[in-house]
């Protein structure tokens, strides 16, 4: 019998790290980081996990030894958030580069300035071209599974890039409810024993990795990471068909959830727990007669354009939620994807929840009217003061 | 869905109240949900935590503006704090006070969580004993899943102590109220 407990996104994401085994573990453990490294610490101290557990002086040398580690071929994780992984920025294109299937969790939360430690997702968005597949979740439940899952994914010979599994920011972090921990050995089971086959460091077998790349190959190298985020696609499926064989939960296709679509004429297009809220007001909604639809985007990169079109052919109404605003050009970056790929019909973009601003049952019923009645492509700003 | 917002003060353990009527809930067989308020905590500065509990999955994430029941840990915060801010017209208060004629224009039940607290754990930390008020008030909760939760979240004797203030607590709601 697996057991259920109530925790938090951040004990969720900890419990993750530890059923995946993993045997390095590099984290700066100051502010904006989350209590989630403190609960690795914890287990590593009294013995419940076996990893080698690295205390840096920043999330810059966090990532640099993760690097490191994964290099080595052993299976690494790191927490982060905001300012963090802003400081990471550099070492994340290493990361992916390097092909190494590092795991990080991604508290989603402001930057600065002004200082703000609340929720919004432009931290993560902001590393959206740094070659990591960037994992979406609803609730600390699919915290703990996707990390599961990402190693999953990030170990495929067909993929060998690095995750981030991006959980909301206090909403999840701070929130306890119920979360299913499955038995040890059956993740164990899933996920394998990660031995690299190709590049790995080895005293006995010298080689070097990230080395130069002249213009005469970058361009290749590039390339590749491009083809292996498209491979990505087809592997984040199947991992999810698996874990849903073995475990019983099932997060929509992979890539992307439908929900109650089939007769919606309005859908709301959304990353991260904000869906959850969307599905409470969609079903408030079909009891007075009314229908609306959600497609929530589960991972940003890749980018399930083919997917979403599928879905999205009988929609009319188009409304984008962002927690990210990309300045200078009024948009939020999945408002700025989404009309890129459906370009006959009409997309409104909806900038919400900066900065930790509540995203109320309010502001979603307001979105849906707003969307229903604009004649054309819009962008609003949604709940700021006058 | 019944909602729930705690008021108190930094340090008072208004979201370890919060988090174990939660786990209390969940060992009733229902589905629950607890989060702090969204602020900068600082020891003594006036606090909130909130609650949701459910028959089915929740999965609402905004904030609780209009609860069902509000729970004050701290009698002193009425002088800085609206504590029944959007509280449902038909909603409750359960506040720890030595008064026992609070009108606070809501349906009101009292109660001495700071003698009861001094009393069996010898310091005047509330928190467990008006999650034990609330299951001897509303019924929610068993006081059964409600000292689970409390052994749970607090080791060894702390943890009895604490399961103590809070039947202690329950006990005296259910003789005052029925």
């Amino acid at each position: 019998m697996c057991e259920v407990k109530v925790i938090t996104g951040t004990s969720a994401a900890a419990e993750a790290a530890k059923l995946a085994d993993v045997d390095v573990i590099a984290a700066y453990p100051i502010t904006p980081q989350t209590t989630c490294v403190e609960k690795l610490a914890e287990f590593v101290a009294n013995g419940e996990l076996d990893a080698e557990y690295i205390k840096v002086e920043s999330e810059h040398s966090a990532m640099s030894a993760c690097i490191g580690a994964a290099a080595t071929g052993a299976r690494t994780f790191t927490a982060t958030a905001s300012q963090g992984l802003a400081l990471m920025h550099e070492m994340l294109f290493i990361a992916s580069g390097m092909r190494l299937p590092i795991v990080m969790m991604v508290a989603n939360r402001a930057l600065s300035a002004p200082i703000n430690i609340w929720n919004d997702q432009q931290d993560s968005i902001a590393e959206r071209d740094s070659g990591w597949i960037q994992i979406y979740v609803e609730d600390n439940q699919e915290t703990l599974d996707s990390i599961i899952q990402a190693y999953k994914i990030a170990e495929n010979e067909d993929v060998l890039l690095p995750v981030m599994v991006c959980l909301d920011g206090f909403i999840l972090t701070h929130t306890v409810e119920p979360v299913t921990i499955p038995k040890a050995e059956r993740v164990r089971d899933f996920l394998g024993v990660y031995e690299p086959k190709h590049a790995y460091l080895d005293p006995d077998r010298p080689i070097t990795q990230g080395p130069v790349g002249v213009p005469d190959c970058y361009m290749e190298t590039r390339k590749q990471v491009e083809e292996a985020m498209e491979r990505a696609k087809k592997v984040i499926k199947e991992v999810n068909e698996e874990f849903s064989e073995r475990f019983k939960r099932k997060y929509g296709n992979g890539l992307v959830e439908a929900y109650n679509l089939d007769k919606a004429d309005t859908v709301l297009v959304a990353m991260g727990s904000v869906c959850g809220t969307i599905k409470y007001v969609i079903d408030e909604l079909k009891k007075e007669g009314k229908e609306v639809g959600l497609l929530r985007i589960r991972t940003f990169r890749p980018f399930p354009k083919e997917d979403i079109k599928e879905f999205l052919k009988d929609a009319n109404n188009i409304a984008v939620l962002d927690k990210n605003i990309s300045l200078g050009f009024n948009k939020g970056a999945l408002g700025i994807e989404m009309a890129s790929i459906l370009k006959n019909k009409k997309v409104c973009n909806y900038i919400v929840g900066l900065g930790g601003r509540d995203i109320t049952i309010d502001n979603i019923k307001s979105i849906i009217n707003h969307v229903e009645k604009a004649e054309d492509d819009e962008t609003v700003w949604v709940g700021l003061k006058e | 869905m019944i909602e729930i917002r705690f008021h108190g003060r930094g340090g008072q353990g208004a979201v370890t109240a919060a988090q174990i009527l939660a786990k209390a809930a969940f060992y009733d067989g229902k589905f629950c949900q607890a989060f702090p308020f969204f602020g900068v905590e600082r020891r003594g500065a006036p606090v909130m935590a909130f609650t949701r509990i459910d028959d089915k999955k929740i999965t609402l994430r905004c904030q609780i503006y209009n609860p069902d029941y509000v729970v004050v840990q701290d009698s002193s915060l009425l002088e800085s704090v609206n504590v029944v801010d959007g509280l449902k017209k038909d909603g409750a208060v359960i506040i720890n006070t030595v008064k026992d004629d609070l009108n606070l224009g809501f349906k009101t039940y009292t109660i001495d969580a700071t003698g009861i607290a001094l009393d069996v754990l010898g310091v005047p930390i509330v928190n467990t004993a008006m999650v034990g008020a609330f299951a001897g008030v509303t019924k929610l909760v068993t006081i059964e899943s409600v000292k689970k939760a409390i052994l749970e979240t607090f080791k060894g004797k702390l943890g009895e102590k604490n399961a103590k203030a809070a039947e202690v607590a329950y006990n005296e709601m259910l003789k005052k109220y029925g």
